[in-house]
């Protein structure tokens, strides 16, 4: 479903979109866009969206706000702890519109949580 | 086995660590009584002075926290021993009569020498040896205008630092022909008078004290032997000290003719169930007026008390490395080449003097004498203790580095064995072997080992080993930011101002690679705003700024967060404080005082900021900035406008201060506190910049800090105007903006700072640097552009967008769930 438009995100920066009931952080770098859960798994608040978005040795990144862990943008993947891991979910750009695929389609790549 | 220690100075307290330390290895029991005529258990004597400069008593506490209560030690403070009775083996003090031991110990330290002077007895005549002396000589100091010292020795010139801490007009009288005739030759001596003089304080040398007497124009008059006289308030004796040994001798113990106990080298005394250390011990007809020499007793004694004879204590070395009112003085080994043959080299451009004292075959450095300048100590001493061979020309390490010439003293040169630190008995090997376990810093040394805690002077010298070290096993020293910037946050910092970079866009693909991260990105945010003061969530800094400055407010564990007002000063209107409660209870807030006198509103959604913040402008509120590596609060007590013990409107000026520095984006958060009067009850020196009101206006303090690791603030001027204080901490500020590394409060960036307070003292109070109007016009620019962000946000339809949980739903936040407690909303 369409969420938002790639202006109502700052380049670099994340939202957070309720599809389908589920919180889902969105992120845009430059003209790309990435999509997480929202929740953090450390401290179980909803506010991946809020991170700084970044790079670590190469692999894109968001530092939660709360304690600073960092997840993949890609894979879901905590990069401090390998045993936690955030769902990941397609996110598509068509246009200048945001799209995500909902939970449970066969879209989603992955769901560790 | 029952030990009796009498004493609890530095070295009597070192004994008792070192015996409870080595009976808990061995298994021993021990029940250990401790007699201190002295009302406090051990402190610092060797730091003294600098409880005239704004330390306490407590800053002086030598003795770790609960020692005597978890060693099960009985400690008899105020209660002097008035004999012992080495056949009964019982100890009588002023308030037990029997006391009985099988060991006992001596380390009842040294008396302060005072000639025979007639009138040596006046009521403005004093010595200077405990805090009790100080507090007495600062009581009557308050009434005077002019002090003397007697003695120009090392203790002499200590003596005389305090008088003119306490504002006097000070003398220093001197009965040889040059100060510090122990240590220093009289050219050596000829500086440092000339030094001291223009600090101030008037030196007479060759003078001998006959008589004090009545004075015509001040309180009292010093005689002298050549008809001459010098009128004085006030009269310290600090010229020697006498062991103490009076009640050895009275028990029999032997003593040496001109006193002190004698002992063996196991620090036995003739009765081998007495132990004597310290100053008042007397071994191979020597005393040692040195902390160190007596630390090594300590550990001798205690070791040698349980069973253990291996260790000795034979003799020790004599160097010392001074402050002596603010100019470096050093003396090593035979600094007078008193040895045969000895072969000596001077150089001195009568601001340093520098004496290399070396064998007769130019080979070995036997002494050395520094005046002005103490930087070569370290390296000198080790030259000297380890008889490291000498380079072709001596002269080479004492001569200043021109260019392609360069000095041979590198820390790879030393030993092993090489002692480092004399005080607490430190080798450079155990420095490298602390290094290979894992400890890369100064103060983690200082934890680990304690290396550098004692005097200090090993520390420029320790903090070089541990690089050295570090090299060698491969490790960079580095101070990168992260992986995206190979440079230090000053480094960046200054690339940033001189070259004008306003976007991280332009800095990283300038200066950095990659994209960035949760470390760098902020503190280029901090440093944009430090240096050019624009608004942090302009679309190109905002996906900068850590989360708390994104949303102008603190976040709390479940995603809501945290809502503080500036309230300048800690002062609030009845009628403010009704509208912050009219806010919180609208939007069902729960309210808190914080401990820096403003009010904390929990639990606001994001989508509720700026609804939150609406309300509050109406109120006349700004940002409290509680959410930035900024300047928080300038805390405050009541001051002279209420109280009756107030010499300054403390809060006049705590709001001055707050409304000039408000909105400053630092390395770290940045705290500080005006204090109306000496009773500091806004807790200045626990801030990184604090304030105390004094009768002549204020003394600043700077680098303080409360948290995980308390610091105690520094005296950094005293005394200052309005207009003074606030140059002052202008420029403090500036260098700590500049200087100081990521995430780096104040007082950590001091203690990493070359040169220390001192340092910092010279470029903040005389400019050494030569930047303080430049950081005066950029912390007026700053000052200048000053906006409160919450109504520039609140204003800005493109910053408000982003205050909203959902970008395609009005819905707040399911996963935010309160529960009442105490008549409040809290997180479930």
């Amino acid at each position: 479903m369409r969420v938002c438009g790639l202006e109502d995100i700052v380049p670099d920066t994340g939202v957070c979109a309720l599809v389908g009931g589920e919180q889902v952080a969105v992120f845009r770098i430059g003209e790309k866009v990435y999509a997480i859960g929202n929740r953090d798994p450390f401290s179980g608040a909803n506010v991946l969206s809020r991170g700084i978005v970044g790079d670590l040795n190469g692999e894109l990144v968001v530092a939660s706000p709360v304690y600073k862990q960092h997840f993949c943008l890609r894979t879901g993947r905590c990069i401090e702890d390998a045993s936690v891991s955030v769902p990941v979910y397609r996110a598509v750009l068509e246009g200048i519109d945001v799209r995500i695929l909902k939970l449970g389609e066969a879209n989603v790549l992955s769901s560790a949580v | 086995m029952r030990i009796a220690v009498i004493g609890n100075g530095m070295v009597g307290q070192r004994f008792l660590e070192q015996l409870v330390r080595h009976a808990k290895d061995k298994g021993a029991a021990c029940d250990i009584t401790v007699f201190c005529e002295e009302p406090r258990p051990a402190y610092d004597r060797v730091q003294l002075t600098s409880f005239f400069s704004g330390k306490s008593a407590r800053d002086l506490n030598v003795v770790p926290e609960k020692f005597f209560e978890e060693h099960g030690l009985t400690l008899r403070l105020n209660d002097a021993v008035l004999g012992i009775d080495p056949v009964a083996k019982v100890v009588r003090s002023a308030r037990y009569k029997n006391v009985p031991y099988d060991k006992l110990v001596f380390a009842t330290g040294s008396n302060p020498f005072v000639p025979q002077v007639s009138g040596r007895d006046r009521r403005d005549c004093f010595v200077y040896r405990t805090i009790e002396d100080l507090e007495t000589i600062a009581a009557r100091a308050a009434r005077a205008r002019i002090g003397a010292v007697i003695g120009g020795g090392l203790l002499g010139l200590e003596a005389a630092k305090a008088l003119k801490d306490l504002g006097l007009e000070t003398h220093i009288v001197e009965f040889a022909p040059r100060l510090m005739s122990v240590q220093l030759d009289d050219s050596a001596g000829r500086l440092l008078r000339g030094k001291i003089e223009a600090l101030g304080a008037k030196v007479h040398v060759a003078k001998d004290t006959k008589a004090i007497a009545d004075g015509k124009t001040a309180r009292n008059q010093l005689v002298f032997s050549d008809g001459t006289s010098l009128e004085t308030d006030i009269v310290v004796f600090s010229a020697g000290i006498r062991p103490r040994d009076e009640l050895a001798r009275a028990a029999g113990i032997a003593v040496g003719e001109r006193g002190g106990i004698r002992i063996n080298s196991h620090c036995q005394t003739a009765n081998p169930d007495v132990y004597a250390i310290g100053e008042c011990a007397l071994w191979e007809g020597r005393t040692f007026g040195l902390v160190a020499p007596g630390y090594q007793m300590a550990e001798v004694a205690a070791r040698h008390l349980l069973g253990e004879m291996q260790l000795q204590f034979l003799g020790s070395d004599m160097s010392t490395k001074l402050k002596l009112m603010g100019v470096d003085v050093c003396s090593i080994g035979d600094a007078h080449g008193s040895t045969a043959g000895a072969l000596s080299y001077v150089y001195t451009d009568e601001i340093v003097y520098k004496k290399l004292v070396v064998s007769a075959d130019r080979k070995s450095l036997l002494g050395a004498i520094l005046v002005g300048d103490a930087a070569d100590y370290g390296p000198l001493l080790q030259l000297t203790l380890n008889g490291v061979a000498l380079p072709e020309h001596p002269e080479d390490l004492i001569l200043p580095v021109r260019t392609g010439g360069g000095k041979g003293i590198g820390v790879d040169m030393l030993p092993d064995a090489a002692l480092i630190c004399s005080c607490n008995n430190v080798s450079k090997g155990q420095i490298c072997e602390t290094v290979r376990g894992g400890v890369a810093t100064l103060g983690a040394l200082k934890k680990a080992t304690k290396c550098a805690t004692s005097c200090g002077g090993c520390g420029p010298l320790a903090k070089s080993i541990i690089d050295a070290e570090l090299k060698k096993q491969g490790v960079a020293v580095s101070n990168h930011l992260c992986e995206h910037f190979a440079h230090s946050r000053q480094a960046l910092f200054h690339l940033v101002k001189v070259n004008g970079i306003r976007t991280f866009q332009e800095l990283i693909s300038r200066h950095g690679k990659g994209k960035g991260c949760d470390i760098c990105k902020p503190a280029a945010a901090s440093i944009f705003a430090s240096c050019w003061n624009e608004m942090i969530l302009k679309p190109k800094h905002a996906p900068l700024q850590d989360t708390n400055d994104h949303f102008l407010a603190n976040l709390q564990k479940d995603g809501t967060y945290s809502v503080v007002p500036r309230v300048p000063g800690g002062e609030i209107t009845p009628a403010k404080l009704v509208a912050l409660g009219e806010t919180a209870k609208k939007f069902g807030l729960y309210t808190k005082i914080t401990g820096a006198q403003r009010i904390d509103l929990f639990g606001a959604r994001v989508e509720q900021l700026p609804l939150v913040w609406k309300e509050l402008i109406d109120a006349g509120f700004e940002s409290g900035h509680a959410y930035g590596k900024a300047l928080r609060t300038v805390k405050s007590c009541v001051g002279s406008t209420w109280c009756r013990y107030g010499v300054q409107d403390s809060v006049a000026m705590a709001i001055r201060i707050e409304q000039r520095y408000r909105g400053l984006r630092a390395p770290h958060k940045i705290k500080m506190a005006v204090s109306g009067c000496t009773r500091e009850c806004a807790e200045a020196q626990g801030k990184d910049v604090g304030v105390i009101a004094t009768e002549k206006g204020w003394n600043l303090y700077v680098c303080g800090n409360g948290g995980m690791k308390p610091r105690h603030a520094d005296l950094l001027a005293k005394d200052l105007s309005d207009e003074e204080l606030i140059q002052y901490i202008d420029r403090f500020l500036g260098l700590y903006v500049r200087t100081a590394d990521r995430l780096q409060r104040t007082s950590t960036w001091l203690e990493n700072l070359e040169g220390g307070i001192e340092y910092l003292r010279k470029a903040v109070c005389d400019d050494s640097l030569g930047l303080g109007a430049e950081l005066e016009a950029d912390m007026q620019k700053f000052v200048d552009s000053y906006a409160c962000e919450w109504k520039t946000a609140i204003e800005t339809p493109e910053i408000l967008r982003r205050f909203r949980h959902f970008v395609n739903s009005d819905e707040p936040d399911s996963g935010v769930v309160f529960v009442e407690e105490r008549g409040q909303l809290v997180p479930a």
